[in-house]
């Protein structure tokens, strides 16, 4: 993990580089995020896979209701040889939920992305295959989100609904 | 000089080169090839899937062009669900995901429940964490070569494999009670502390399995059918498996020695001396060598732990994590009134976020939890390995046979359950 002051030097360069990329750096428990603006996450990450970072562990998104802008995707990068993790993270609103995709520099964040779309609705432009991956494909609403309600789902057996048990509409 | 039969001479003048030319250019050089592409749905119920898997297989002939996984049929909804219990009650339903690794998942999100609130782990805890891991890393992998080998028609390895894998069972049994889902890791440390006669009947298992391995190894290892089903088979480069994110024994059996139990070790891992098993070729002959080499490590590991296991409590003593003993419940009111405040609200967490990787059986298992500072994660995200992996599947079938892509699929030890959480 680069330290409290290595982030604060990283984002420094950063901004040098590419302004207004990096909006903020968190340092909790001994690991070390950037809060980077959505339109520069290709940028970010490509800067940062020269300085070494060069495996994307993981991507995911999170949910920040009620805080705005709501949702977030986290990528979480990995220094193999100095074994060094960074989380680069940036918000977006709900209302327009569009981010770069980063599938085309890292091919491991295509089921990532995708995952993300299906969870909270987050749309990543440029991604080569941008479908639901888990929910089915005709389903509505982004279920990780966390005004979604919880239950109430009606159960797609042909005999539930000839029973009339099924869940109202 | 050995004598040749007439069926091996026979055997070996049959030349498969025909079959093996590759076809005309596919972007359409001699115009329509591709309509001679075959699409085949494999799954989502097909026994060699490992689960249900669903494949859109493009087909020439016998050769695979092209594949696309798609996945989704077990998804329950687990992270969902986690947002709605507090803490403590996240960790049974987080077992369920890939469920043969049930003791890495309860590690990954204990771990990073423990980095938000900041608590210790006691070195007794983390020894007997370390112990159930190792077992648990080797009944994955036992239940990974027995249906692997039966992918492969060899149905007696299954047998063996599962009767090894029950005794493991059987000391899961003991420890904690449940054979699978254990529930057996808590935040702060384990449930309890192990019973007694465990470590002899752990160390009895440790003098077992190291032989029943080598018969393994005999059984496999040279045998024609194996090593012509895998070795040159269906190989992907390290610098391809980066790319895709891959990580674990497909990375391994390419070259790369990453194992985050050695490089960036957690759980009192760098007390032990242990070998990372790596492959050369990266092909499936090298995948199989690796996890079947794991098997030898991760007994070494166990002996260590149990050899060198101190004393002390095995779970944390902060009351506002951890239950207080039963015995306190009856003589201290304040022991009361933690038990009452941990079983009703659960603990709060402090706000923040945390992603908690280790080394899981296939891989780099990492938990993403976010706190909000109540009593209930506000997210928690597995990066489960199987899910990242699978998208190599599609570059290592690329252009080989499709029973080549049953013993690939074997090789790569998908968990579906872990897939789709």
């Amino acid at each position: 993990m680069p330290d409290a002051t290595g982030l604060e030097l990283m984002a420094r360069e950063l901004r040098e580089v590419e302004p207004d990329s990096v909006l903020d750096t968190i340092f909790f428990r001994d690991r070390a995020t950037l809060l980077i603006s959505p339109g520069s996450v290709r940028a970010v990450l490509a800067w940062l896979r020269e300085r070494g970072y060069r495996f994307l562990a993981s991507v995911h998104g999170a949910d920040y209701y009620p805080d705005e802008p709501r949702l977030g995707v986290l990528y979480e990068l990995l220094d193999m040889e100095r074994v060094d993790r960074l989380t680069v993270k940036l918000r977006v609103h709900t209302e327009e939920p569009r981010v770069e995709s980063v599938t085309p520099d890292w091919p491991t964040a295509d089921f990532q992305e995708r995952e993300i779309y299906d969870m909270f609705g987050v749309r990543f432009e440029g991604h080569p295959d941008l479908r639901r991956i888990l929910m089915p494909e005709d389903y509505e609403g982004h279920p990780q989100r966390r005004d979604f309600p919880v239950g109430g789902e009606p159960v797609l057996f042909t005999v539930n609904q000839a029973l009339g048990t099924h869940y109202p509409d | 000089m050995p004598e040749v039969s007439e069926y091996r001479r026979q055997e070996e003048s049959i030349s498969l080169s025909p079959l093996e030319r590759r076809p005309p250019d596919l972007d359409g050089e001699e115009g329509g090839s591709r309509a001679e592409l075959l699409t085949l749905n494999m799954g989502p119920h097909h026994p060699a899937t490992h689960g249900v898997l669903r494949l859109l297989v493009e087909l020439e002939g016998e050769v695979v062009r092209d594949l696309r996984p798609i996945i989704g049929y077990v998804h329950t909804g687990i992270e969902k669900t986690a947002e709605d219990k507090s803490y403590w009650k996240v960790i049974p339903v987080v077992e369920r995901m890939d469920y043969l690794s049930y003791y890495f998942n309860a590690l990954a999100y204990c771990g990073a429940v423990e980095t938000l609130i900041g608590v210790e782990v006691p070195k007794r805890a983390q020894y007997l964490r370390v112990i159930h891991l190792e077992l648990n890393r080797i009944a994955s992998h036992l239940v990974w070569l027995g249906t692997s080998a039966l992918d492969l028609g060899a149905i007696s390895m299954f047998w063996y494999c599962f009767r090894e894998r029950e005794q493991i069972m059987d000391l899961f049994e003991m420890s904690s009670g449940q054979r699978m889902h254990t529930r057996y890791f808590q935040v702060g440390g384990v449930a309890e502390d192990i019973p007694a006669g465990f470590a002899e009947k752990v160390r009895a298992f440790c003098r077992v399995m190291p032989e029943r391995a080598d018969q393994y190894g005999a059984i496999l290892n040279r045998n024609e059918i194996v090593v012509k089903r895998l070795r040159d088979v269906c190989p992907l480069s390290e610098a391809k498996l980066l790319e895709l994110g891959v990580t674990g024994p497909l990375l391994r059996a390419a070259g790369n020695p990453w194992d985050l139990r050695k490089a960036a070790p957690y759980c009192s891992y760098d007390d032990f001396q242990f070998r990372v098993p790596v492959g050369s070729a990266g092909d499936n002959y090298d995948r199989y060598a690796v996890r079947l080499a794991e098997i030898y490590e991760s007994v070494k590991i166990i002996e260590q732990a149990l050899e060198g296991l101190p004393e002390g409590p095995h779970i944390t003593e902060d009351r506002k994590v951890a239950l207080p003993p039963r015995h306190e419940l009856a003589t201290s009111m304040e022991a009361l009134i933690h038990h009452f405040k941990l079983v009703t609200e659960g603990f709060r967490v402090p706000p923040g976020e945390v992603y908690y990787p280790i080394e899981g059986p296939r891989g780099e298992l990492g938990c993403f939890v976010r706190s909000d500072g109540s009593s209930k994660p506000a997210r928690v995200h597995m990066r489960d390995p199987s899910f990242v992996n699978l998208q190599a599947f599609r570059w290592m079938v690329k252009d080989n046979y499709i029973a080549d892509l049953i013993a690939t699929l074997a090789m790569l030890d998908p968990i579906l359950g872990g897939i789709d959480r």
